[in-house]
């Protein structure tokens, strides 16, 4: 146990910052580098299998239906609109606009993961049919949840911001680290949406 | 200090294997071109690594010695701790040096092993695909003529100096095809085309050993190769195309009849014979291989017996079923068997 | 750059709704109020008076419910590391009944059902339940006083991921005591563990403990980032922080860049064998190498994330027992950090057999060489250190001793198995069997009985028995030899790894009852390590603060550490502190006494951040745990327990991360 040597005071740090000096911040790249790992060894899986088959789809099967994929990209793309809105209001400190936008993304989200379940039914495959049905499947299915989880914690979050609490500085850290995230998940979403619906038709 | 006990039980050990193993079934075997060459790289590679060692080795006694001497030690106690001797920055660069260098050899070493390995095995005159199943090994020796192509299993005959391509392929799980004293190992995977080439050098009877695990009776999926001269090879081959001898006496009728309309001829296939089972070891020349069972037992009466009457307690897992004969029958198969030669 | 701790008006509302106004300065008059009430520590709240409030407001509620619900690093490190080793014991033993069975040929002893259980479990056991977690447990324990800061980053998630290890390790074991453990061998190749060549339930349990260790080691990783670079005292630079915390950094790194392929593969593996997915089956245009290039991408770098952290230790153990920092500090920084990018490149060389392009052969051979270049470094740079400073040989040195003359055997036999063409004769033999326990025990296990010794003390208050210690270091080191080095002969004469059994007659009967014999003297060793740790628990010499005269920070505070680790938060002005200061420790001071709070420094120069505060104890990542878990396990059985599973999931995840109170708090805590 050694005397202490009084250096300097740190009491009048703040206790949060938007960006790389939020410990959440690193914790949410975090998650972002192991989630996006799994996809991209999807992706390998994907072009593995790919490699050394004539025909993509195998057998001259029809690629998946391209309607309600579509849609969903470009409804997934606009949504950063309101998302940006959502960032810039939260690093403003505006609590009023981000408890008016939240309830917006909410909706979006469920728009959006109800033409994910139409996308399903457009893949022209089941599952059980190859292994390109197999790995196409897995990869509209690893995005699923992936919207799903960030459509919840949406939600959670804007039930938050609805609270008092919803004026603490570290709140609108979560928002803004929420923001963040979705744009990956819309980022995440095109390699996937090319490859689902555009490599098998090259 | 024990390592360097240990440092010649390894040359001796290694030795040891060398001469008195190398007939049978060990990378000292060197039968062939692969194995010799194998045996030269395995040989630079070591000398190589026990000269690298022997430097760490002498460092660590060095550093060991030297802290008798305190007074220069660059120690906290000393306050010189943040220093360091000029010498080592040197034989940091050095020993990094030494390093590039000695990976540098080996890689080249490794890399014309690998070419004159590839060149030896060219030129293929005879062509024989082995096939992996759950626990033995299918063989099929190819020719242009069909009349020609022989079907047998778990026994291997390769002619002396003449290059064999041997396909490989896997009913069920992967397989790995491994003759440490002729050469290397190669997979068999189910859906895919392997394959290698042998230019066996030296004659003789050695086993091989199924090395990628494959469940249960992994253990006792090997293999005999018989190595010999190019006329006893032909004479072997056409030997084997020969379909079974019929039955001479009552007995061996009596096994005949069974074995051919019984269960058994539902997965063997006995040349000539009504017995065409395909997913089990062709019976046709039985009698003729060295052993039983994938390698699991030597050929011979008692082994037929146990075997017939009771293969699971032999090669537990195995999937030839327990059929349960009448002693009478049991005779008569075995006997019918032996004769298949 | 406005104050929050102020939580003012003007600061966070912006422009609120008008009716909102005057409840938000009544709000903000509160505030004020209890603003004036904060008490921190400084030159007038010091030494005892201090400690005892510290105390007050870390401790952890007692009892069980206490014990399930802390967030202290230093608990959760203990309970990781006793686990791994109780995992250790187990899988050993397992080992010591695979040794008897191989010490005769045709040894009827253990049937081959059970022996490939039997390996498949060692093998299961030892790398995912043993290595890898007690590296991290060490880590977790040590980091956070070692970087001298109060707790991990997320230290419910750090609660969370032991939970999650635990409940893998039990669902395997519970499989193999009820007789259906896995035995598709510790990398279940397909097609044998696919569907058609598995029926069972077998490997559907390993599969489903990857997922769990996987889930675990992911957060850990995550946490050991975070607190790394984010958690570091003022002062401590990327270039003074110590060698086991750049190890532990890099090998974060490398859990979280590999492991999502074995997650990934497993998850597919299950999927095929459930619901009918056709990823690794040939007939169905699958490929069963897929698996292989998913397995090893991970399988590979996983073995540097098991030898990586035993590098720091070594190097903790050479610089307190030479008495000097470890040489060419920058040069073994960067060969750690080569080693974790090289890593990623060399999987093709446990594929060798399966007929890859020739051309690439040189390729490869040469890639897996090149990582003895860093390695080789290390070693030179560790023995520079002995050569240049003035070694002691008390108990955990001479473990570093063993482990050069081990680990360098290991490399050396993997820079043999790294050539094609030699890796053809050798592989799947004993060969690649003796250089795997070369380097994994060699190579991390020695170390790792080194730094329990070493940080025995820290953890609990007294010194470990030497007399005990020496003649345990002197059995392993021996015995190891003598269990693992006949096994490059038995290799080299042409004996496969995984046979239950083996024919008399080829040569294999000698190597293998010298191996026999020597697993059981190792065996003995660890249980005298085991008994000399527990008896020294009552028995030992009390420690002291700092017995060895190490040089950093874990040692500046007493032993065992109190809860919140630091009264002050120190300040770092060289890399061996203790070492350079005047005798005292320089701190800063101003953090919160009445709440938990921490300090965030910036991640390249460590200069004062933010003061983060840190999660009260709460049961819901235990909760959350067994949410999962119900979850993984139910999905063995159905596909649709993971429909039904997210609800409960959701619920505990909601729980945890909801904010304890909605009254706002002059410096709110949440997680
Ligand atoms: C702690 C774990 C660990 C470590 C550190 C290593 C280190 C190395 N390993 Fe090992 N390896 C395993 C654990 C490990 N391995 C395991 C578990 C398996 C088997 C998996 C299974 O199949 O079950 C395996 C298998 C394995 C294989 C596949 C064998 C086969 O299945 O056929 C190969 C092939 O290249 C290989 C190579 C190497 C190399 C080149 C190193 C290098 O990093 C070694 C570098 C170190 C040195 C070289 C020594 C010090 C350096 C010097 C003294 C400099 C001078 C040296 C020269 C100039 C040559 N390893
Ligand atoms: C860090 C990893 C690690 C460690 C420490 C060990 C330790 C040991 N290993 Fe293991 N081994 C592997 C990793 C490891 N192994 C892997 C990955 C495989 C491949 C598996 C596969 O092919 O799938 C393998 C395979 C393997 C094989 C090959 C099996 C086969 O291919 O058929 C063998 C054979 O001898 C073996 C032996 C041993 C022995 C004797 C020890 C000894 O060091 C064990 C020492 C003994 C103990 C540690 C037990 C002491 C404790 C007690 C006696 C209980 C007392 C109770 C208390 C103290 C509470 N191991
Ligand atoms: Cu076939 Cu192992
Ligand atoms: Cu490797």
């Amino acid at each position: 146990m050694l005397e202490p040597r009084f250096t300097d005071d740190v009491a009048e740090l703040p206790t949060y910052k938007f960006g790389p000096s939020s410990l959440t911040w690193w914790g949410i790249i975090g998650f972002m580098v192991i989630e996006g790992g799994f996809f991209a060894l999807t992706f390998a899986a994907y072009f593995f299998i790919m490699g050394h088959e004539q025909g993509w789809p195998p057998e001259g099967r029809p690629p998946a239906a391209l309607l309600a994929g579509t849609l969903f990209t470009i409804l997934m793309l606009l949504s950063e609109i309101p998302n940006t809105m959502i960032k810039k209001a939260a690093e403003a400190r505006d609590v009023a606009a981000v408890r008016l936008l939240l309830p917006v993304m909410v909706a979006i989200g469920v728009v959006l993961l109800v033409i994910r379940g139409f996308e399903f039914n457009s893949l022209n495959c089941r599952w059980t049919d190859d292994a390109y049905a197999s790995v196409i499947w897995a990869l509209l299915l690893l995005h699923a949840g992936h919207l799903l989880t960030d459509w919840f914690d949406t939600v959670v979050l804007t039930a938050l911001m609805y609270t008092s609490v919803g004026y603490e500085g570290r709140r609108l850290v979560d928002v803004d680290e929420n923001s963040l995230y979705w744009r990956y998940v819309w980022l995440l979403w095109i390699p996937i949406y090319l490859m689902i619906y555009w490599v098998p038709r090259l | 200090m024990s390592f360097r006990r240990q440092g010649r039980a390894a040359v001796l050990a290694l030795l040891l294997g060398a001469c008195s193993y190398q007939r049978y079934q060990s990378d000292f075997g060197a039968a062939a071109t692969q194995g010799r060459q194998f045996l030269t790289l395995f040989w630079i590679f070591l000398g190589v690594c026990l000269f690298m060692y022997a430097l760490v080795i002498a460092f660590l006694v060095a550093g060991i010695l030297r802290r008798r001497r305190a007074t220069d030690a660059n120690v906290v106690e000393t306050g010189r701790h943040h220093q360091s001797h000029p010498l080592m920055r040197t034989t940091l660069i050095g020993w990094a040096a030494l390093i590039g260098v000695g990976l540098t050899a080996l890689a080249i070493a490794s890399f014309f092993a690998d070419r004159s390995m590839a060149e030896a095995a060219t030129g293929e005159k005879l062509s024989v695909t082995v096939t992996g199943n759950q626990w033995w090994w299918d063989i099929r020796y190819n020719s242009d003529d069909a009349s020609k192509t022989l079907r047998t299993a778990n026994e291997l005959h390769l002619p002396l100096g003449v290059p064999v391509r041997i396909q490989l392929a896997s009913n069920d799980v992967i397989h790995s095809f491994w003759v440490p004293s002729l050469a290397g190992k190669q997979d068999l995977i189910p859906g895919r085309e392997t394959g290698i080439t042998i230019v066996p050098k030296k004659t003789g009877i050695f086993r091989g050993q199924c090395a990628e695990y494959c469940g249960t009776q992994h253990a006792h999926m090997a293999l005999v190769v018989v190595v010999e001269s190019y006329a006893d090879f032909i004479k072997w081959w056409d030997h084997q195309l020969q379909p079974a001898p019929a039955p001479a006496n009552p007995l061996t009728l009596a096994g005949y009849n069974y074995v051919t309309s019984g269960p058994c001829s539902a997965c063997h296939n006995i040349g000539g014979t009504p017995a065409s089972g395909q997913v089990a070891p062709d019976l046709t020349h039985l009698a003729s291989r060295k052993s039983l069972a994938a390698g699991a037992l030597p050929m011979g009466k008692g082994n037929l017996y146990g075997w017939v009457a009771d293969p699971q307690s032999l090669k537990p897992g195995n999937k030839m079923p327990t059929i349960g004969l009448e002693p009478q029958q049991l005779h008569a198969v075995v006997a019918y068997l032996e004769t298949l030669k | 750059m406005t104050d929050v701790r102020a939580g003012d008006f003007e600061g966070v509302a912006g422009r609120p709704v008008p009716n909102e106004r005057e409840r938000v300065e009544a709000e903000n008059r509160r505030l004020a109020e209890e603003r004036k009430k904060i008490v921190r520590d400084g030159p007038k709240l010091t030494g005892e008076k201090l400690a005892a409030r510290l105390d007050a407001t870390w401790r952890r509620p007692p009892g069980i419910i206490g014990w399930l619900a802390t967030v202290d690093h230093k608990e959760i490190g203990r309970r990781y590391i006793i686990t791994a080793l109780i995992f250790l014991a187990l899988g050993g033993v397992l080992a010591l009944a695979m040794r008897l069975q191989l010490a005769r040929p045709d040894s009827a002893l253990i049937g081959a059902d059970r022996y490939n259980q039997l390996f498949t479990m060692h093998g299961s056991t030892m790398m995912f339940l043993f290595a890898v977690p007690v590296m991290e447990g060490v880590a977790l324990y040590i980091i956070p006083l070692m970087v001298g800061t109060r707790n991990t980053a997320f230290p419910r998630l750090n609660a969370f991921s032991y939970f999650m290890y635990l409940f893998g390790g039990l669902l395997l074991w519970g499989a193999f005591v009820l007789n259906i453990g896995p035995d598709a061998g510790w990398f279940s190749y397909t097609p044998l563990s696919g569907p058609q060549f598995s029926p069972g339930k077998r490997t559907d349990i390993w599969a489903q403990m990857i997922t769990f260790t996987e889930v675990a080691a992911l957060a850990a990783a995550v946490v050991m980032v975070c607190t790394i670079l984010k958690c570091r005292a003022p002062g401590m630079t990327l270039a003074r922080m110590p060698l086991f915390v750049w190890a532990m950094l890099v090998v974060a790194v490398m859990i979280i860049f590999s492991m999502p392929a074995v997650a990934l593969a497993s998850g597919m593996l299950i999927s095929d064998r459930l619901i009918g997915t056709n990823f690794y089956n040939a007939a169905e245009h699958g490929d069963a190498l897929l698996w292989q290039h998913l397995f090893w991408f991970f399988g590979h770098p996983e073995v540097y994330i098991i030898f990586l952290p035993a590098t720091g230790f070594v190097s903790v153990i050479v610089e307190t027992f030479c008495r000097r920092p470890v040489f060419a500090h920058a040069v073994v920084v960067l060969a750690l950090i080569s080693t974790g990018i090289l890593a990623f490149g060399l999987w093709v060389h446990h594929m060798f057999a399966t007929g890859l392009p020739r051309v690439g052969y040189s390729f490869y051979t040469a890639a897996s060489m090149s990582v003895s270049i860093p390695t080789g470094l290390q070693i030179f740079c560790w023995l520079a250190t002995m050569w240049d400073g003035r070694p002691r040989f008390q108990v955990p040195m001479l473990y570093v001793v063993g482990f050069i003359v081990t680990f360098v055997i290991g490399g050396l036999t993997g820079v043999m198995v790294a050539a094609v063409p030699l890796d053809l004769q050798l592989h799947d033999t004993y060969f690649v069997v003796a250089h795997f326990h070369y380097v994994l025990i060699g190579g991390a296990v020695f170390p790792l009985l080194g730094i329990l010794t070493y940080w025995y003390p820290k953890i609990t208050g007294r010194m470990m028995d030497d007399m005990l210690g020496k003649i345990g270091f002197w059995m392993v080191f021996l015995g190891f030899q003598l269990a693992f080095f006949p096994m490059h002969w038995s290799g080299m004469l042409g004996m496969p790894r995984r046979v239950y059994t083996y024919p008399a007659g080829l040569g294999l009967e000698l190597p293998n009852q010298l191996s026999t014999i020597g697993a059981f003297v190792v065996g003995l060793a660890v249980v005298l390590f085991v008994v000399n740790a527990i008896v020294s628990l009552y028995r030992g010499r009390i420690a002291g603060p700092n017995p060895w005269g190490a040089p950093t920070l874990e040692w500046a505070v007493s032993s065992p550490p109190p809860v919140y680790n630091f009264a002050h938060v120190p300040v770092v002005e060289s890399n061996t502190p203790l070492w350079d200061g005047d005798g005292k420790l320089p701190v800063v001071t101003g953090l919160r006494v009445d709440d938990k709070e921490m300090l965030l420094t910036t991640v390249v120069a460590a200069t004062p951040d933010l003061r983060e505060p840190v999660a009260a104890p709460s049961l819901w990542p235990f909760i959350a745990a067994i949410a999962v878990g119900i979850v993984f396990v139910a999905s063995i059985f159905s596909p649709w327990a993971i429909a039904f599973g997210l609800v409960p999931c959701a619920i505990a995840l909601t729980a945890w991360f909801w904010p304890k109170e909605l009254k706002r708090h002059p410096e709110p805590v949440i997680d």
